[in-house]
């Protein structure tokens, strides 16, 4: 889906959110109440400007407008493979954008995620995965890489990952085994502003991913062994 | 002298921690090992490439972990990842004087993609946790695999980094880098260019780590005490605040501004004013440091 038709359905009371070379930025009405939106667009590499612009506008929400609400839309083929981006420590820029979403949700922000069309690895990590919780669309793609490419690095055959990938949500893309892993909170369909809304209503900054990858049965581990590190006493 | 880049990760917290302080959490004897990788056929470890606990530091408590290189290059599976968000979420009932990273990782581990880019983000979550409640979070990088990918991004969370010459930090590594644009773009086999763009001594004069410091585990061990007691003199900048990230985005945008054209490391060396950039490769970290420490970009 495009931002615009997206926008549209997702606030139908009215937004203000227009499109510059693929950065995403506007306000929203939802349930009466104004929430700040930021994003990316046409499956935009993050680099290092785009990175910064999201950053200056989470920052921009914190200094004017405390606790309002703010919503990513996340749609990006990941970081910038560029040696450029590189060479000025895209990590740190990347690192940044993080750290602001993090000090919005300590002040007090709601931070709501939607992927609604692509989102790969270092483009998600520091924007929806940054979210108090991360949604989806049903046809958005999520993933580290494909299979093929995994396939190559791994040494592992196609068919064999394509297999394994049906039993195991790990290794394949997809919003759904996202939603079994717990990295994604739910995927949306039908009316998107009610969802929306439910959603800000609903926001909670605790980090309750792993223990929902747990009861989903995505994630079998992870919740486990972060609370056996919790426990961790010496043998007397 | 004792080679931090050479050693593995238990043998690092031997070194830079407080000798037989290190007690470690969920030990290779619990043989707690990834559920994903034996389905692929690849290799386990007991530890699953992390090794975690408490120690002491110069007598202060801290809680401590290690990535190990030598396992699928310190990559971060679910296991490996929940210890380390377990850890960070321990700090804050311990409450350590401090949390020492040691990073080598070449980012999410591919075999179990999705779950490790979940953990990461967790990682980020928790760490940030950490600092949001007054401890510092310090982070040390001069493993042989560098640190990459989404921990590079955790490390740049931190407190503050410190890196050797040979240590390298950055994103997406140059391979890929080469294989989605060509090796016009980068050149993954010129590792002259590779050590200019992701090494130590980049970082240091970019402002992206806050020491530079030879391959040296007790050098590491006094960088990484030196930045926690100089947390803990400012306790007000251990947490994240909106001045402090307000300062971060102008530092970055300046940075774009003025070096954003540059192709290469070494047009932003001799625009800071470097001089002789063309033999800073060769100088030894002491001495580059010496040269370097009022010309380079800081916060």
């Amino acid at each position: 889906m495009d931002w615009i038709s997206l926008a549209g359905q997702l606030f139908p009371q009215g937004h203000t959110i227009v499109e510059q070379d693929n950065f995403l930025t506007g306000t929203a009405q939802v349930d009466g109440a104004t929430v700040n939106v930021i994003g990316s667009s046409g499956h935009a590499p993050i680099g290092v400007e785009i990175a910064l612009l999201q950053a200056q506008a989470v920052l921009a929400t914190v200094r004017n407008f405390p606790q309002r609400p703010i919503v990513i839309l996340v749609d990006t083929q990941g970081q910038r493979l560029r040696h450029r981006d590189e060479m000025l420590g895209i990590n740190s820029y990347m690192a940044h954008l993080g750290k602001c979403i993090a000090l919005a949700r300590s002040q007090g922000h709601k931070i709501i995620g939607l992927v609604y069309d692509q989102a790969l690895s270092g483009g998600f990590i520091t924007s929806g995965l940054m979210a108090d919780a991360c949604f989806a669309l049903p046809q958005a793609t999520i993933r580290v890489m494909g299979l093929p490419a995994m396939a190559r690095i791994t040494k592992v055959p196609l068919e064999r990952l394509t297999e394994l990938a049906k039993s195991n949500p790990v290794f394949a893309p997809g919003p759904v085994n996202y939603l079994h892993m717990g990295g994604i909170e739910a995927i949306w369909d039908g009316d998107l502003a009610l969802q929306m809304a439910q959603a800000l209503r609903d926001a909670n900054p605790q980090d309750r991913r792993s223990a929902a990858g747990l009861q989903r049965g995505g994630r079998s581990q992870a919740f486990p062994v972060a609370q056996a590190v919790l426990a961790h006493a010496d043998a007397p | 002298m004792n080679s931090y880049l050479e050693a593995h990760a238990r043998e690092r917290l031997d070194a830079v921690l407080d000798a037989g302080s290190f007690r470690e959490f969920l030990p290779p004897s619990l043989r707690i090992v990834s559920p994903h990788l034996g389905q692929l056929d690849a290799p386990v470890s007991f530890d699953d490439g992390v090794a975690i606990g408490a120690g002491r530091l110069f007598g202060e408590p801290i809680l401590v972990a290690a990535q190990e290189g030598g396992f699928m290059g310190g990559a971060v599976g679910e296991v490996h990842g929940a210890k380390l968000t377990g850890l960070l979420q321990r700090a804050l009932l311990e409450r350590p004087y401090a949390v020492l990273l040691l990073l080598e990782s070449g980012g999410v581990r591919l075999h179990e993609a999705n779950a490790g880019l979940i953990a990461v983000s967790e990682v980020m979550r928790a760490l940030l946790e950490v600092r949001a409640a007054g401890i510092p979070v310090i982070a040390l990088v001069g493993g042989s695999n560098g640190c990459f990918g989404g921990m590079g991004i955790v490390a740049c969370c931190a407190n503050a980094i410190v890196m050797s010459e040979e240590g390298r930090l950055a994103m997406s590594g140059p391979e890929v880098i080469e294989t989605a644009n060509g090796v016009e773009e980068f050149d993954a086999r010129d590792r002259a260019l590779v050590w200019r763009t992701t090494g130590g001594k980049h970082r240091y004069l970019l402002g992206d780590c806050q020491m530079l410091v030879a391959d040296d585990s007790a050098v590491f061990r006094q960088a990484a005490f030196a930045l926690m007691q100089e947390c803990h003199a400012g306790v007000d900048a251990i947490a994240l605040t909106l001045e402090a990230l307000e300062a971060e985005q102008q530092f970055l945008q300046d940075r774009v501004d003025a070096f954003g054209a540059a192709v290469d490391p070494l047009d932003i060396w001799q625009k800071i004013g470097v001089a002789d950039a063309v033999n800073l490769p060769m100088l030894e970290a002491d001495v580059f440091v010496a040269a370097t420490a009022q010309l380079r970009r800081r916060p």
